[in-house]
């Protein structure tokens, strides 16, 4: 698998898009998604509520486990993915593409991200 | 953290075949088994609608022989093993002097004075030690075949037709809970309708150095029909759609048969005292005047996975709890089993929910199974 390069990552496996307009886009990586297994459902934050960086702001559950969603960034949320509420199939098919969770209006510059290359690294270890 | 390899873990011989197919392995009571080759959702559904090719080597194999060894296991055992015909299986318990379960077996009758008893994995040294300790006294040997077997199993609809077409074995006349010796794509193999899945389908007993042989076979001739490899992911929610209880979640060493709804795997009836009868004939009076706690099914109304452990609520009390929970494929809702207070048991109770992390969230009471094959 590889992480696309433009993407920046947190080390609980989530990915943040470079901002347009000041709104980046966050999800989970492949990686996460390959560990899941079958997501087949998702809880995420409601557009309007503030998500901080690190902290929870959703979960996930798959056939075998539920797992807590952190944000990789701090910001007011602008929007969901309906698409994945609706077909949670799409963070397995394409997590970095359909599978994005929400987008956030960036208020605080995320300080520990982790580069496509430093991630690749990390999840190797 | 899909694929770390672990040296203490033990490994099937099948293990290279899984690493090749790309499975997600995980520790299974100490052995590294596949989880899953792909999505374990089109897994499960390969084994509802089509086939599914399980390597279940982890399972231990216990042999028992000798001119007492029916004797032998009705005194060790909970059922009436003397009355298995030879070809033929049964799923019976070992129960513990106070009548708690060991674990639950299926019991393989292979001659007049031959027994191949099969353990839970995370069971089988227990199994082991508590049937040699039962055996002082008997005529019968208890020998531990763990690693003398590979056990491959081909589950679900189309599993007669891929194995009719590697042997000659009378597959027609082999009834559910019947074995047979027999040869499947020239590896000699004890062919047994069994399974976990709630499919018909078939377990195959080999000598592990023709594990790999045989699992290219049947992975060839299943190939036109969509016989897939699956994991133990699929196979849990297989058996929990199925209801059937797993140790560990429904069968514990706190419960009696008479408490996991099981009571009819005791035999008082036989001849001779067994281990645990006393007990167990207390357990099942007192299971008469005053109901346990019911094994039941609990189906989701929302989309949030109910997981072993969580409270089953009602009207602000706890009434029970989950012994296992997972999205069900075939219904495409949560499902669970809890074992819940008898007042809240009677399918259609209203007012039934399960405390998943802080919310109460409602469920509907069922009977069990979940799911059941049209024949």
């Amino acid at each position: 698998m590889s992480n696309p390069q433009q993407l920046r990552y947190s080390k609980e496996h989530e990915w943040l898009s470079a901002a347009e307009d000041g709104v980046a886009t966050v999800g989970i990586t492949e990686h996460a998604a390959n560990a899941l297994g079958d997501v087949v459902f998702v809880q995420l934050p409601e557009a309007g509520s503030t998500v901080s960086a690190g902290e929870t702001c959703g979960e996930l559950e798959s056939t075998k486990s539920v797992s807590d969603l952190y944000s990789p960034v701090t910001g007011e949320v602008t929007e969901v993915n309906e698409d994945v509420v609706n077909d949670p199939s799409l963070v397995n098919s394409a997590p970095f593409e359909g599978g994005w969770l929400f987008k956030v209006r960036v208020t605080e510059e995320p300080a520990e991200l982790l580069s496509a290359d430093e991630y690749t690294a990390f999840t190797a270890g | 953290m899909s694929s770390t390899k672990s040296a203490e873990l033990r490994h099937t011989a099948l293990d290279a075949v899984h690493r090749s197919l790309g499975a997600t392995m995980t520790d299974f009571a100490g052995w590294d088994m596949p989880l899953r080759y792909g999505s374990e959702r089109d897994e499960h559904l390969a084994v509802r609608t089509r086939a599914g090719l399980f390597d279940l080597s982890h399972m231990g194999e216990i042999t028992v022989t000798g001119a007492e060894a029916a004797a032998f296991l009705n005194f060790a055992l909970v059922g009436n093993i003397a009355s298995v015909g030879v070809g033929r299986a049964r799923y019976t318990m070992i129960c513990r002097a106070d009548g708690g379960i060991l674990d639950d077996l299926i019991v393989y009758r292979l001659a007049e004075t031959e027994y191949m008893v099969v353990a839970n994995a995370s069971n089988a040294q227990v199994v082991l030690d508590a049937l040699t300790e039962r055996a002082e006294g008997f005529a019968a040997e208890v020998r531990d075949d763990r690693d003398a077997y590979a056990l491959i199993a081909v589950q679900g609809p189309q599993s007669p037709g891929i194995l009719k077409s590697l042997t000659d074995a009378d597959l027609d006349g082999l009834k559910y809970y019947a074995g047979l010796p027999g040869t499947v794509a020239g590896v000699p193999a004890l062919i047994a309708r069994t399974g976990y899945t709630g499919e018909d389908g078939f377990e195959l007993f080999v000598k592990p150095e023709h594990a790999v042989a045989l699992w290219q076979a049947l992975t060839e001739a299943g190939e036109g029909v969509g016989l897939v490899p699956c994991g133990l992911s699929c196979r849990d929610t297989l058996r929990l759609e199925a209801g059937m209880p797993l140790y560990g979640h429904e069968l514990t060493t706190s419960l009696t048969p008479f408490d996991a709804g099981l009571g009819r795997v005791v035999k008082f009836e036989k001849e001779g005292d067994f281990v645990g009868r006393e007990a167990l004939a207390q357990a099942a009076s007192r299971a008469q005047e005053n109901p346990p706690r019911v094994l039941v099914g609990l189906v989701a109304e929302g989309r949030r996975v109910p997981r072993a452990g969580y409270a089953v609520v009602a009207g602000g009390a706890v009434i029970g709890e989950v012994t296992s929970g997972a999205p069900s494929p075939t219904l495409g809702k949560p499902i669970a089993m809890a074992y819940v207070d008898a007042a809240h048991a009677a399918p259609g109770t209203e007012g039934v929910g399960v405390d998943i992390r802080g919310t109460h969230e409602p469920y509907q009471v069922v009977a069990l199974p979940f799911y059941k094959r049209q024949k």
